[in-house]
Order: C-alpha cells, then sequence, then structure tokens
C-alpha cells in the first residue's frame, strides 16, 4: 500500500480481503461509518507490520481482529463518556473480548457494499471516493493522489458520502427485487466512471498515479463472479477489457493521441482482447441485451479487424442503430453518425449531425465540431473541416486532444 | 473538473490596500480563510496560494544564449494577478458560484467588494471517449 514496502501479491490481497473484513465488522456493529474506518486502520496496519513481522497465517482473520478491537476500543471509550455523563449502566459488558469473536463467517458481503457505496442518494464524487475505499480497499491518500486533489479533501468526500448514507438510511442488506434493476444500473455507472477516470488520465507525466482503470477492471471482475449470469454486468467488463487493450497504442512518442484508425493494431493487448471476445460472446448468447454490452458488441468489432480498413462498419452501424434505441445519450449519436458516414457517405453522417444541432444538448461541444470536422473532410470540404477542427479545439478541455485538433488543422493547411 | 480561480486587482486597488485598517485586512481575510474552509468541507478545495505584490513582479524573456533578461516593476500594466484557488467542482455554474464568493469578500469599512476573477478551466490530460 502506501509506504510501498508490501510486495504486489500481499497489495492485491488487502485489496481482496478489504470489503469481506468490512462485511464481518458491519455485521457486528451495525455501524457503516465507524467500521469502515476501523477496517481502512486495519488495513494500513497490516501494511506497515505485515512486510516488518511476516505475514499472519489467517491474514482475513487477522484484519478482523484487528479492526474490531478499534471498534470496541471507540465503543468503550465512547461508552465511558457517556457514563461519565449519564452514569450509564453497564453497557459494556455486551462488548465481547475480541477473541471469542468467530471471524470464520464464510459470507461475502462485497454485493452489499457495492449496492450501498454506489446508492444513488450520494453524488458521482462521493460513490467513486467510498466504493475505491471501502470496497477496493484503497487508502485515502492513495484515492487522493488518483484524482489529483489534497487528502484532507478526499477525506471529506467519503465522511460526506458515509453521512449520505446514515441520514438515508439505507439499510445493509441487498436491494429488493424492485429496486434491483436501478440499483445494479447505479454500481454499474460507478464503475465504468472509475474506469474512464483512468482510462483518459492514462496519458501524460502522472505515470505515478494509481491506475484506476486496473482498479475498476478488478471490482467489476469480482462483480461478474459474484453475479456470472447478468449480461450487463458481463457487457461491461467485457467492454473495459476491450477498450484497456488499445491502451499502449492510443499514444505516441511525444503523448499525441493516436486516434483508432491510425493506431499500431500489433500494440493492442492480445490477452484482454481474447478475454473480452469470450465474455461478449457468453453473455449476448444468454439473450438479454443491454447497453453496456452493445458498446463492447462494437468495441468487439473494432478489435476484429487486423486493419482499420477491414473493419465491419456495417456491423457496427447496426449495434449503434440498436443502442440508439436504449440510450437517449447524445454520444451515442455521434458515434452513430461516424458510423453512418462509414457505410453511406459522409453526407448522411452530416445530416445526422444537424438533427444534433437542433437538439441544444451538445451546442458548444468540442465532439460535435470534431466530428462534423471529420466527415466534412471526408466529404472534400477542407475550409469547413479546417474551421470545425478550430472550433473544436477551443472547446475542448483536454490538453492532448486540443494538440490533435491542431495538428489537424495543420495537415488540412499544409495540403492546400 | 477543476478550475483555476484568478483574482485579479489594479495597481490603484493594491495601492489603496496598503492603508486598509487592521480590522479591515483581518475581517477579510477571515472571510477568505472561511471560504477555503468550506471549499475543504464540500470536497471541492485542491489549493490556494497569495502572490508577492506586484512591485516584485519581473518579467522575464530569453535574451542571447537564452540568459534570462529580466525587465522590473510594469507599471503600464493594468492587471495583476494577486492570488490563485484551485477548485474541483462538477459544474462550471458551481465555480462562477464560488468565485462570486471570493469576489465579493468584506472590503475597507465593511463594504462589500466586487473583485474581478477570472475563472478558466484546467486542461485534463485524456481524451473524453472510450470508443
Amino acid at each position: 500500500m502506501s509506504d510501498g514496502l508490501l510486495d504486489s501479491s500481499t497489495e492485491h490481497l488487502l485489496r481482496e480481503l478489504a470489503p469481506q473484513v468490512l462485511g464481518v465488522v458491519v455485521r457486528r456493529f451495525h455501524d457503516f461509518a465507524d467500521a469502515e474506518d476501523a477496517v481502512q486502520e486495519a488495513l494500513i496496519a497490516a501494511a506497515s507490520q505485515w512486510p516488518r513481522e511476516g505475514m499472519p497465517d489467517n491474514p482475513r482473520a487477522w484484519l478482523i481482529q484487528v479492526a474490531l478491537r478499534r471498534m470496541t476500543d471507540q465503543l468503550r471509550s465512547e461508552l465511558a463518556r457517556r457514563r461519565r455523563e449519564t452514569a450509564l449502566a453497564s453497557e459494556l459488558d455486551y462488548l465481547a473480548p475480541v477473541a471469542e469473536i468467530d471471524t470464520h463467517v464464510e459470507q461475502d458481503d462485497t454485493l452489499i457494499l457495492l449496492f450501498m457505496c454506489c446508492h444513488p442518494a450520494l453524488s458521482s464524487p462521493s460513490a467513486i471516493a467510498l466504493t475505491l475505499r471501502a470496497v477496493g480497499g484503497l487508502t485515502t491518500a492513495e484515492i487522493a493522489k488518483a484524482f489529483l486533489v489534497p487528502e484532507a479533501t478526499m477525506a471529506q468526500r467519503i465522511s460526506r458520502a458515509k453521512q449520505s448514507i446514515k441520514s438515508s438510511g439505507i439499510p445493509f442488506r441487498l436491494p429488493t427485487d424492485q429496486e434491483r434493476t436501478q440499483r445494479l444500473g447505479a454500481v454499474l455507472h460507478v464503475l465504468y466512471l472509475i474506469f474512464s477516470e483512468g482510462y483518459v488520465a492514462s496519458i501524460g507525466p502522472q505515470a505515478q498515479r494509481l491506475e484506476l482503470s486496473g482498479e475498476a477492471i478488478r471490482l467489476t471482475r469480482s462483480l461478474h463472479h459474484l453475479l456470472p449470469n447478468d449480461g450487463e454486468v458481463g457487457g461491461l467488463l467485457a467492454l473495459m477489457l476491450l477498450t484497456n487493450a488499445r491502451r499502449k497504442a492510443r499514444t505516441g512518442a511525444n503523448e499525441e493521441l493516436i486516434p483508432l484508425d491510425k493506431q499500431d493494431r500489433a500494440l493492442w493487448d492480445q490477452g484482454e482482447i481474447s478475454e473480452g471476445l469470450a465474455l461478449i460472446t457468453a453473455t449476448l448468447a444468454k439473450g438479454s441485451i443491454s447497453a453496456y454490452q452493445l458498446q463492447a458488441a462494437i468495441a468487439a468489432v473494432h478489435s476484429e479487424a487486423a486493419k482499420a480498413e477491414d473493419t465491419d462498419w456495417p456491423q457496427i452501424l447496426a449495434l449503434y442503430e440498436l443502442l440508439k434505441h436504449m440510450s437517449n445519450n447524445p454520444m451515442v449519436m455521434l458515434n452513430h453518425a461516424i458510423a453512418t458516414a462509414m457505410v453511406r457517405g459522409p453526407s448522411e453522417g452530416l445530416r445526422l449531425l444537424t438533427v444534433l444541432d437542433e437538439g441544444a444538448r451538445l451546442t458548444g461541444h468540442h465532439r460535435l465540431a470534431a466530428v462534423r470536422a471529420y466527415l466534412l473532410e471526408m466529404a472534400g470540404d477542407s475550409s469547413g473541416a479546417t474551421a470545425h477542427y478550430r472550433l473544436a479545439a477551443e472547446w475542448t478541455s483536454s490538453l492532448p486532444e486540443r494538440n490533435y485538433l491542431l495538428t489537424q488543422v495543420a495537415r488540412l493547411s499544409e495540403r492546400s | 473538473m477543476k478550475y483555476i480561480l484568478l483574482m485579479t486587482g489594479t495597481k490603484e486597488g493594491v495601492d489603496a490596500y496598503k492603508s486598509w485598517s487592521e480590522k479591515d485586512i483581518q475581517t477579510h481575510f477571515a472571510h477568505l480563510t472561511n471560504i477555503r474552509k468550506d471549499l475543504s468541507k464540500s470536497g471541492e478545495f485542491v489549493g490556494t496560494e497569495g502572490l508577492g505584490m506586484p512591485q516584485q513582479a519581473k518579467v522575464v524573456r530569453a535574451g542571447k544564449d537564452s540568459t534570462p533578461m529580466t525587465d522590473g516593476v510594469f507599471p503600464e500594466a493594468k492587471e495583476f494577478v494577486l492570488g490563485y484557488w484551485i477548485v474541483d467542482v462538477e459544474t462550471a455554474e458551481r465555480a462562477y458560484e464560488i468565485a462570486a464568493l471570493l469576489s465579493g469578500g468584506p472590503g475597507p469599512g465593511g463594504t462589500r467588494l466586487s473583485i474581478p476573477i477570472e475563472v478558466r478551466q484546467i486542461m485534463t490530460r485524456g481524451s473524453g471517449e472510450l470508443q
């Protein structure tokens, strides 16, 4: 963990154990917020003691013992304080000595914890931070570093998240069947956000940052392990793997962005691609189709093309047609316009963009300008393309993207 | 989304500030400290620093052989950056709201100021799409 003395397998073990240990402590004390703090302290204690004193025989039991002891100590001092104030009777007696507590509960509460940390009552930044800490077993310092904010700020986000959980009275149990779809959607959305944060931030001088997309894949993998028959979960995991596979190919030597059609496909990670392909094939075979599955299916079609020219655009277009009915995300509409242009020509794609202009949801959005520039260039309108690449460069908030868009302007002006 | 909020001032404003009363200075800084505490509590605070007086400022350009050529004070400049805040917020509107709080701090005798705050988004290093 943060002190860097742990080898990666121990670090991995601690992160895997974190939600299991937390589940045990929450079940014992019925206080999620304090239990989460106690587990965090136990993880930090393990990270500093294990390298020095050696790994305990039963790491899980060790963590549970330490966390329970913290909880007990805290409760004792809290009760002592209250007793001083109100002369409370012997409440202390109900706190069993730590040694008597059964640490061999086999129940895995990871799923309940995920539902809890990703509850729709929480804002996205809060849910992301809490999920990474409570389920991911990361320290506040690590999460803060990953998001480039001070540790105190991240600590506040986490405590606000816990406060929201407390005040909205979310019970420590799985959601009911009626709530389940919506609640699972919220969990997947948070995992998707963690992945995107890591994926988009993977460029630049921040190599020391925690690898958030890897964390998102790990958490989604454990969710998939718990819900192997859920197509949406499998779809999201496949989408992450197929996207992550292109990581090395998406930037050049000077950190410049390389778009999909110009990437060196030999750099794509074949291990992740085959795992992603197997997953998406398996989930599609089960019948139900969700938005993540469709996005994964589109990524799969790209990954099956050895060269950009071999891309099966008609199939991608068909998948975007389906996706459009499922999601009103304007980015889907944009990608649909590109796929349309690739199959039916740029003027058809441009016609779809005018529909988006009227919608106003993408007004002033750099992606709309960038796609229009791309399609105008396809249609042979260099000056129109230049103007829209310039607009997109003004609007984007990403530095590598701005550099990419300006190189498109330069390329077009050198040609003319 | 991260934004930098740049507090700017004129030479006249900076000169006038040098004759604020002790109480006015303390009230103003208490206002800024409270904003920082609130931003920390809301999980939006990233950083803040105040800058030295404009009289200390130098403009540096590369001279021959890249040796630094410094210019002294630049009295002709109309505006100076006095300090900055970096916040991590969910919307641009929230950044403007914080900027307005910083702008409208108490001035001499408790009058409300209206200091110009330049709000600029900090560029990310990613590309925003997965497909």
